[in-house]
């Protein structure tokens, strides 16, 4: 008995390979060296440098006017944020951005178009799905001139056209209603998120379980509220989590749509108002530190929320160890 | 007749929401045929709005690079970030999935972290890193970059695929005294075909569709892609001229719609494949 469970216990690789040599230990080394360094490189360079800098940058006074002669001013940039009057209407106007698109349209919107195409036919959901990523691939500046046309004045508004006949006055609804229409504008985008992430899993619910809801006369809506929605809770966790990230960073659409205007940072987001401090001199005084300050503290926050994401989705299970070992 | 109508209560409610999407894109079609048009109504049908393919034609515009230049560029800047994310991703990916090295976790967890992590905030500093290695206002800088803030989604794209091949071929090439890079270049690549096209079309239409980092990073105007310099022409003319900037953008759109119209399942599958891996 206990010979047996020996010989079995011999790993198999170790029984037919031979403890490599040494020239076999460096040439896999120098192999691992070989295909990892390109990505090495570009990493180093263009995310791990960039926190630094941004980091380093934001503790100093380099701006255009101070470029050859800029000195280090400590934190001074970061009490400049607190103390500056500005500071709580970005952050209003970010946080209501995030919140009401991330409910309405990436996770809102996201999930009303996946319960809705799985549960029509498989055909007709699929096409309405391939509709609704048409923004996602639409290069960004044209899909952005979509919109600017829908909510232009008339005659030529599409928005216009539709209301008037309902007695609403015709204007520029970009101009008017610029929040309704940055939020619609990036919710059409978002929604397909997300609703590719629940539909598939939706569709690997096991059907058993529709069908004893069937036969236990459930309702449609007493299906979705207690068995889709309890078992996809993770993927919108998921959605909610990954999206509030890319929501806060992202100043794209809105900087294409309404460039933070009109008027005074009607719509500036916290993201948008560090690249025009720092990026675009739109404003005439191109502040590198105080703008990379602000982006500092979005970086902080990536960093903080993505490392916490990566603990709360399992990942161990994702590093495992390869399956063949270096000969 | 009830149940007909319950049934179709659905697609109503999806024809309804979806409705905004197909209108807005019917109108960027019809428009760029049109004199003139008033909401979804065309006023007279032309070919003139088209001509920018010869040429600018307002003396506004002479300043601008011709469409071919831009096209030239934004194909050179899209292909180019392709091949290079594809390589990069390919070799790591392999690196990751299979061979056993001191820092693999971290990086593999880094990669993860790096997939989640907002790469625009780093733009800032981007900038002057650039400048310091003077590739500012340069092709190939922009290209660096693009790659570079890809790279986390495409290396764990292509570790999955790489996690799905059989490692016996790979054993006994090795056991042969194949090397390392001969074994991955000539008999697992060809195993993870399907995958490497998949990424190159995602990569090809991302760098297609680019818009920011061209846009910050080449100011220079020979070097505007398609994206920059119709954002110029909008910027310019918004209100002057629909028929021309419609007829810009769909003839910047036709190549992703036909690539989409092709590649959709594929897109799909890495789409959903490069999310979940990060779940």
């Amino acid at each position: 008995m206990k010979s047996q469970s020996a010989v079995e216990a011999v790993p198999l690789k170790r029984a037919r390979l031979k403890r490599p040599s040494l020239w076999a230990r460096i040439s896999a080394r120098s192999s691992a060296i070989l295909f990892m360094s390109p990505a090495t490189i570009l990493v180093l360079l263009f995310f791990f440098l960039p926190v630094i800098v941004t980091l380093w940058i934001s503790t100093t006074d380099m701006s255009v006017a101070t470029f050859g002669g800029y000195k280090f001013v400590g934190l001074a940039n970061y009490a400049r944020i607190i103390a500056s009057r500005w500071t709580g209407k970005i952050l209003k106007n970010t946080v209501f951005y995030v919140v009401t698109t991330l409910c309405c349209f990436n996770v809102g919107m996201a999930l009303f178009l996946s319960l809705l195409t799985t549960h029509i036919n498989k055909k007709a959901g699929t096409l309405f799905r391939t509709l609704w990523l048409l923004p996602r691939i639409t290069p960004s500046v044209i899909y952005v001139l979509l919109w600017t046309w829908a909510t232009a004045d008339a005659p030529y508004g599409i928005f216009n056209q539709l209301l008037s006949p309902l007695g609403v006055e015709p204007r520029n609804w970009l101009t008017s209603e610029p929040w309704a229409i940055v939020i619609l504008a990036n919710g059409f985008v978002g929604a397909s998120f997300g609703m590719i992430i629940f539909t598939s899993a939706i569709e690997s619910i096991l059907p058993d379980y529709f069908m004893a809801a069937k036969v236990d006369g459930a309702t449609t809506l007493q299906t979705i509220r207690y068995i889709i929605l309890p078992m996809i809770k993770w993927p919108i966790l998921f959605v909610l989590s990954y999206q509030t990230l890319s929501l806060l960073a992202s100043y794209e659409y809105i900087l294409l749509l309404t460039e933070g205007g009109p008027g005074f940072y009607t719509t500036e987001t916290w993201s948008l108002y560090a690249f025009h401090l720092a990026l675009s001199n739109y404003f005439g005084n191109v502040q590198f530190g105080y703008g990379a300050a602000l982006a500092a503290v979005l970086v902080t926050i990536g960093v903080i929320v993505s490392v916490l994401y990566l603990r709360i989705f399992k990942f161990g299970e994702l590093v495992a160890e390869p399956k063949i070992e270096v000969l | 007749m009830i149940k007909g109508l319950r049934k179709s209560i659905p697609y109503i409610i999806l024809t309804a929401i979806t409705l905004p999407i197909v209108l807005m894109y019917a109108w960027l079609f019809m428009s760029s045929f049109a004199v003139r048009t008033e909401g979804l109504k065309p006023l007279g049908f032309t070919l003139d709005n088209w001509k920018f393919i010869t040429g600018w034609t307002s003396a506004w515009r002479r300043d601008y690079p011709s469409v071919w230049e831009a096209t030239l560029n934004t194909l050179v800047f899209a292909a180019t970030v392709s091949a290079a994310e594809v390589v990069v991703a390919a070799a790591t990916g392999y690196a990751l999935s299979r061979l056993r090295f001191r820092g693999r976790k971290a990086f593999l967890g880094l990669t993860l972290v790096l997939h989640a992590f907002p790469s625009v905030t780093l733009l800032i500093a981007i900038f002057f890193i650039l400048r310091a290695l003077k590739l500012y206002g340069t092709m190939i800088g922009v290209i660096m970059v693009k790659v570079a803030l890809d790279l986390p989604f495409g290396i764990w794209t292509m570790k999955g695929f790489f996690d799905l091949v059989s490692w016996d071929i790979e054993m006994s090439a090795l056991i042969d005294g194949c090397s390392r890079f001969r074994t991955w270049l000539q008999i697992v690549l060809p195993l993870i075909r399907p995958g490497i096209a998949a990424l190159s079309i995602f990569t090809f239409l991302s760098g297609w569709s680019e818009f920011l980092l061209p846009f910050i990073f080449i100011p220079r105007f020979d070097n505007w892609t398609l994206s920059v310099l119709l954002k110029k022409l909008i910027g310019d003319f918004r209100f002057i001229d629909y028929g021309l900037v419609t007829a810009v953008g769909l003839f910047y759109m036709v190549p992703v719609l036909i690539f989409y119209a092709f590649t959709q399942q594929y897109l799909l599958s890495i789409y959903t494949g490069g999310v979940k891996g990060g779940a």
